[in-house]
């Protein structure tokens, strides 16, 4: 009765999944409170080690020395280290990051303003990347060899070396300044600009919610170019590896079965071998979506996308120590997070990883 | 010519040195096939050329203003034109050559080292001690690197030095999880055995036997990498928080170019198109020494 022992099978290993289960919570959830505080050690000694003083930013230079004192005191600075790291923490945890100097605002609110713009480009860049780079390496792979090969892997190899700050550039030169094809730098025209009531801070999402496909439009005008030169890193990035994943699956035994079978080869390349592969995919998905995150700052300075690359950088030349520190904080959890989160949902899928 | 050839191609090496001369020639030989490998080495040979003889290749220091010369087009006596200061941007790029491999260089001696002792000392040794370094890998890998290079220049103080290290900071981690996964097939290899019966202290046997194993997969991954940190390096200029003016890093030429993009193309085009070329070398050198070096991973 080979079904029922299957059965039985697949019973007993669920069992073990599940026993398993609150261990590997417990094991995720420790080392994302390792990284944690890893990632605000590090952020705690670069704001200890900064020349400025907090105290003066304070109290300024005049104040008479009880004040200074006082204030001293107030903020914990003549506790050992490790006390003052945990009072930043706790902190941290009440979502107070200070506030800045530059906007004289909580800098949470101020990352809550700007941080929806990056969300949308780095979401956008990423999607562009995914639909642009998974087909194409799916091409070399069944290619292999052939001029398309060659041609995709000339393509990602200069998505892997092309600085885009100056490509963006470049782009926006020949693009918007010379041809007129898509709108210039900023998220939306200035007419347009606050005419969307933000309900998610997405100018896509919010002018489709309203229904003013004009603005939806402009928006989305203004998007294309720099999410498609954010997109040209994860676009080479995931071409590349899925055309690794699909050779690795394409020497198997089963695609060999499969063909012998009968099975068409569109079947064998998208029903057998690309679905194994959309598994593997997931985590380099994950991987690429956090790193275009991070690294939109570039993109954001070219294009004046006022997002929170643009902030943390502008931040950083006003001396806005708390404005830079909360940012990179954000950034960093939202990076760590969607890394973890990928691999989660990795070994969730893949029956393999558990 | 042909003594040699047949010296290192002789089917029994007579001595050690013989036996490494002929790995080091068939290594070449396979090398030699890959046609965008050799094309790779041909461009950074070339960016550690003009690095080095930049005092004869650039006419002038590329530092100097020279304002009757502002912002000419290319032409036979300027051939990339000159900047907003009347300065050969050709000359810049060269002698910006330099900067480059400075970053290059600096980030491989801090980077390196570090991933290969914590790796090494992670995999050999193993136990708890493996844990807690690889838990500290994990940390730092995950990390935003772009992000937290930028806060750490805040901290420091904007310059090259600083840059350089807030990229290496980040930049270790992977070599660190490299150096281990070798570390971990040796330690119980009758060779580390046979050096451990004799007598040979650990620090000895990581030291002179494991770390060496380790190197190829290493200067692999670093030629792989060095793309991204010269981009990196390369962005932070850009944003100004690198190399400051007038030094003729090429990050920081494309951001003083940027308001003459208009009408003189030339100023912020040409140090792009040298970072383009230089990374693209390093990637293409990298695949190729990927494929000779670690034929598990050749794709």
């Amino acid at each position: 009765m080979p079904e029922a022992r299957t059965g039985s099978q697949l019973d007993r290993n669920r069992s073990t999944l599940l026993a398993q289960a609150p261990r590997r919570v417990a094991g995720t959830a420790l080392s994302l409170a390792l990284t944690f505080a890893g990632l605000t050690a590090v952020t705690f000694v670069i704001a200890r080690v900064m020349p400025a003083d907090p105290v003066l930013a304070i109290v300024g230079d005049r104040a008479h020395q009880d004040v200074y004192d006082a204030v001293y005191r107030e903020l914990g600075l003549d506790q050992p280290i490790f006390m003052q790291y945990l009072r930043y923490l706790g902190q941290l945890f009440e979502g107070d990051l200070g506030v800045s100097i530059m906007t004289a605002q909580p800098v949470l609110d101020d990352l809550l303003r700007f941080f929806p713009a990056t969300l949308e480009l780095a979401t956008v860049a990423t999607l562009l990347g995914v639909l642009g780079g998974v087909p194409l390496g799916v091409l070399a792979a069944v290619r292999q060899g052939q001029w398309v090969d060659h041609l995709i892997r000339v393509i990602g190899l200069f998505g892997y070396s092309v600085p885009v700050f100056w490509l963006g550039m470049l782009a926006l030169f020949v693009l918007y300044a010379k041809l007129g094809w898509v709108a210039g730098p900023g998220r939306i025209d200035i007419f347009f600009d606050g005419m969307v009531e933000p309900v998610t801070g997405l100018i896509l999402v919010d002018s489709a919610l309203a229904r003013e496909w004009e603005i939806f439009r402009n928006a989305l005008g203004h998007l294309v170019l720099p999410a498609g030169i954010l997109g040209i890193h994860a676009l080479a990035y995931l071409a590349r590896m899925t055309r690794h994943f699909m050779l690795e699956q394409m020497g198997q035994e089963y695609i060999l079965t499969a063909r012998v079978k009968g099975v068409p080869e569109g079947g064998v390349i998208w029903r057998h071998a690309f679905r194994n592969v959309l598994v593997q995919l997931i985590t380099i998905v994950g991987l690429t979506y956090a790193s275009l995150l991070e690294g939109s700052v570039l993109t954001e300075t070219v294009f004046a996308w006022p997002g929170i690359g643009q902030y943390i950088t502008n931040s950083l030349f006003n001396n806005d120590m708390n404005a830079v520190l909360g940012g990179t904080i954000v950034v960093g959890v939202c990076f760590v997070g969607i890394n973890m989160g990928s691999d989660l949902l990795y070994r969730l899928v893949d029956p393999r990883a558990r | 010519m042909s003594a040699v050839r047949a010296w290192l191609l002789v089917d029994v090496p007579r001595s050690r040195w013989q036996a490494r001369c002929q790995r080091f020639f068939f290594a070449w030989l396979a090398f030699r096939q890959n046609a965008g490998a050799v094309a790779g080495l041909a461009i950074v040979g070339t960016l550690v050329a003009a690095a080095l003889l930049a005092p004869w290749i650039a006419g002038s220091t590329g530092v100097v203003p020279d304002l009757g010369n502002r912002l000419q087009p290319p032409s036979g006596a300027f051939w990339f034109g000159t900047d907003e200061l009347g300065r050969d941007i050709f000359d810049r790029i060269v002698w910006g050559s330099r900067i480059t491999l400075y970053i290059v260089g600096l980030v491989t001696l801090i980077v390196v080292p570090i991933g290969l002792a914590v790796g090494v000392v992670a995999g050999y040794v193993g136990g708890w001690l493996d844990g807690a370094l690889m838990r500290l890998t994990d940390i730092f890998l995950a990390f935003p690197r772009l992000i937290l290079a930028l806060a750490f220049v805040a901290a420091l103080g904007p310059g090259l030095e600083n840059a350089v290290l807030a990229i290496a900071l980040t930049a270790w981690s992977p070599y660190a999880r490299i150096a281990r996964a070798e570390a971990l097939t040796l330690r119980h290899s009758d060779f580390i055995l046979a050096a451990r019966s004799q007598g040979i202290p650990h620090h000895q046997i990581l030291a002179g036997h494991v770390a060496p194993m380790c190197i190829s997969s290493v200067i692999v991954r670093l030629t792989l990498d060095m793309a991204g940190i010269i981009l990196t390096a390369a962005g932070l200029g850009f944003l100004g928080l690198g190399a400051q003016p007038p030094t003729p890093e090429w990050g920081a030429m494309i951001a003083l170019g940027r308001d003459y993009l208009l009408d003189q193309w030339w100023v912020p085009a040409f140090p792009g198109l040298a970072i383009l070329v230089v990374s693209l070398g390093f990637n293409l050198l990298g695949d190729g020494l990927r494929d000779v070096l670690d034929p598990k991973s050749r794709s």
